[in-house]
């Protein structure tokens, strides 16, 4: 008996490692050896033919002290700032609206939802052209004449408009789900102890939202400090007003493989890294703060 | 009396004003896309019009052709189309073969194993791009399919949220068909398999929607213009076409038609899928 069971095991073991093998090669070739290399390339310097050679920290030493690369980590943050509360606090009245009761909630869902499924590229293009400072028809309704991308004190601001506005329905279908969860009795009780609107949303509504809430702000603050695709295609190379808007991820493209310092670049993305990890461990912190799991 | 009167007209108010605010901003998330289209039936003197024109005076597609010539868009379809199908094959295969197993089968090293599944997710992929387009290079795979599809072979995050859905399914299940004389294969196959359609329907809108609209990597990897994706190659217009908007907003509508008529078609799929895949 218990000889049988254990080579009943032992086959339940090799097909397990069998199912499992094309995923955990995939990983460790993909993703594994990769991480190591660009650890490795980050503390070694490129050479011609492709071949690199050990150089310690001399790509971090120029790094940290580049103008350019600072205010491209300034620039990255800025946008974080820039979208992110501005989003969430958008999308969270998107998603208390389409809570409510009203027809049609699923076309509006589909319309909030819109940008996710098109190409970041397509997306930007249109924006490019509305937000453009001759014939750009933002300027026409506002009646000004703002040369929304080639002045570095809005070219940025134009671009954050446009992320808040291509990640505003997926996050509030995210915050929905949340809502949706909240049971009716908690409302019900809060009118009979005579509470108002704004006093259910602060006691009921916000507590049970956080962890929600709390997923997706993770969320959207990983993204916005790996900003890339949507700048790249707001603002060209050649346009005077790139350092002012390069993101990080932006400066580590153009590094790695326009100007093929890829060593240069692997510092840049381990840099990225630490802030993306500092930034979460400090929302994991603070979230004991205001997110309630109690319920 | 008095009381349930004005109630009832606050409520008005509230219903009025929660349909004012959605309406408006649906006009808002549309107003792009509809301007994409008006932009393109124009000319380009009309574009450059002050102030503009909202209705092109006289439609025009010439900018659909100027596109259609200076870009392959029949290559640039395709390519999309092979890298969104391989990437997804890829994903649910291997993703419901680790899935399962980390779900039901006990294996050695399984909590080290799914460990390494988990710290890949936490990363971010630019991590990995540079190793990845030189070995590559190394081997002369650049300008290929295969380079397109390749950063997703494998996908960490697919087997995690399988992994989830195969957690759902009781146990007593596999036990049957086990004593119904299946081999754990079979059992996967032929049971378990099936009945994670909506988790697999979500993978695959979520796969696909982020091959579609991925930039950088195609970017990187395929410069010849006839293996481009629909991204890259849009990027690729905005180089030629610096401020000719009607051939570029043709350009971008012709890049987006596909998606936008399969998201029609399953809105709601595209949506749910979405948003169960919640994490990333």
């Amino acid at each position: 008996m218990f000889q049988k069971q254990t080579l009943a095991e032992k086959r339940e073991q090799r097909w397990a490692y069998l199912m499992i093998a094309p995923t955990i090669l995939g990983l460790l070739i993909l993703n594994y050896y990769p991480l190591l290399d660009t650890v490795r390339l980050s503390f070694s310097k490129t050479q011609t033919f492709g071949k690199s050679t050990f150089a310690g920290l001399e790509n971090y030493i120029t790094m940290f002290s580049s103008v350019e690369f600072w205010k491209a980590t300034w620039n990255t943050v800025w946008f974080c700032i820039l979208t992110v509360p501005v989003g969430m606090a958008i999308a969270l009245l998107v998603a208390l609206l389409l809570n409510a009761k009203v027809r049609f909630k699923s076309g509006f869902r589909a319309i909030y939802f819109l940008p996710m499924v098109v190409a970041p590229a397509a997306v930007s293009m249109v924006w490019r052209w509305m937000f453009n400072g001759q014939y750009g028809i933002i300027n026409t309704l506002l009646g000004r004449e703002i040369n929304w991308l080639t002045n570095p004190a809005t070219a940025l601001l134009a671009c954050a408009i446009v992320a808040i506005w291509s990640s505003v329905g997926y996050d509030a279908v995210l915050l929905l789900s949340g809502l949706q969860n909240i049971s009716r009795t908690y409302y019900e009780a809060a009118e009979i102890d005579g509470a108002g609107k704004i006093r259910q949303f602060f006691s009921i509504t916000l507590p049970m939202i956080s962890p929600t809430l709390f997923v997706t702000l993770i969320m959207r603050m990983m993204a916005s400090l790996k900003v890339y695709d949507l700048i790249y295609m707001m603002i060209d190379t050649a346009n005077p007003v790139l350092p002012d808007v390069q993101s990080l991820m932006y400066l580590f493209y153009r590094e790695a493989f326009v100007a093929g310092n890829k060593g240069y670049a692997a510092a840049i993305c381990m840099w990225t890294i630490l802030l993306i990890g500092i930034v979460t461990i400090v929302q994991f912190i603070g979230q004991k703060k205001w997110v309630n799991y109690d319920v | 009396m008095k009381s349930e009167k004005s109630l009832q007209r606050s409520m008005q108010l509230n219903k009025v004003l929660t349909y004012f605010f959605l309406i408006l901003g649906a006009v808002i998330m549309i107003f792009p896309f509809v301007w994409m289209l008006l932009t393109s039936l124009k000319t380009l003197a009309e574009s450059m019009q002050v102030p503009p024109t909202i209705l092109p005076a006289n439609p025009v597609f010439e900018n659909f052709t100027y596109a259609i010539t200076s870009l392959p868009f029949f290559n640039l379809y395709m390519n999309t189309i092979l890298l969104i199908l391989f990437r997804v094959i890829c994903a649910v295969v291997f993703s419901s073969m680790a899935g399962y197993a980390f779900a039901k089968l006990n294996f050695r090293f399984k909590g080290f194993l799914f460990g390494l599944i988990l710290v890949q997710m936490m990363m971010p992929s630019q991590i990995f791009i540079i190793p990845q387009y030189q070995m590559l290079a190394k081997l002369s795979l650049t300008n290929s399919i295969f380079a397109l599809v390749f950063p997703g072979l494998v996908s960490a995050f697919g087997t995690f949220f399988l992994r989830q859905s195969y957690m759902g399914i009781p146990k007593e299940i596999g036990e049957a068909a086990y004593l119904d004389g299946c081999n754990q294969w079979q059992t996967f196959t032929k049971v378990m398999a099936p009945l994670t359609g909506t988790s697999v329907a979500a993978l695959t809108v979520f796969t696909a929607v982020f091959a579609y609209g991925d930039l950088m990597w195609p970017l990187v990897v395929n410069t010849d213009i006839t293996m481009m994706t629909l991204s890259s190659g849009l990027a690729t217009l905005k180089g030629q076409f610096t401020t000719n908007y009607p051939v570029l907003m043709a350009g971008s509508l012709l890049a987006m038609i596909p998606m936008l008529i399969l998201y029609l078609i399953f809105q709601k799929q595209f949506v749910e899928g979405i948003s169960m895949t919640g994490g990333k």
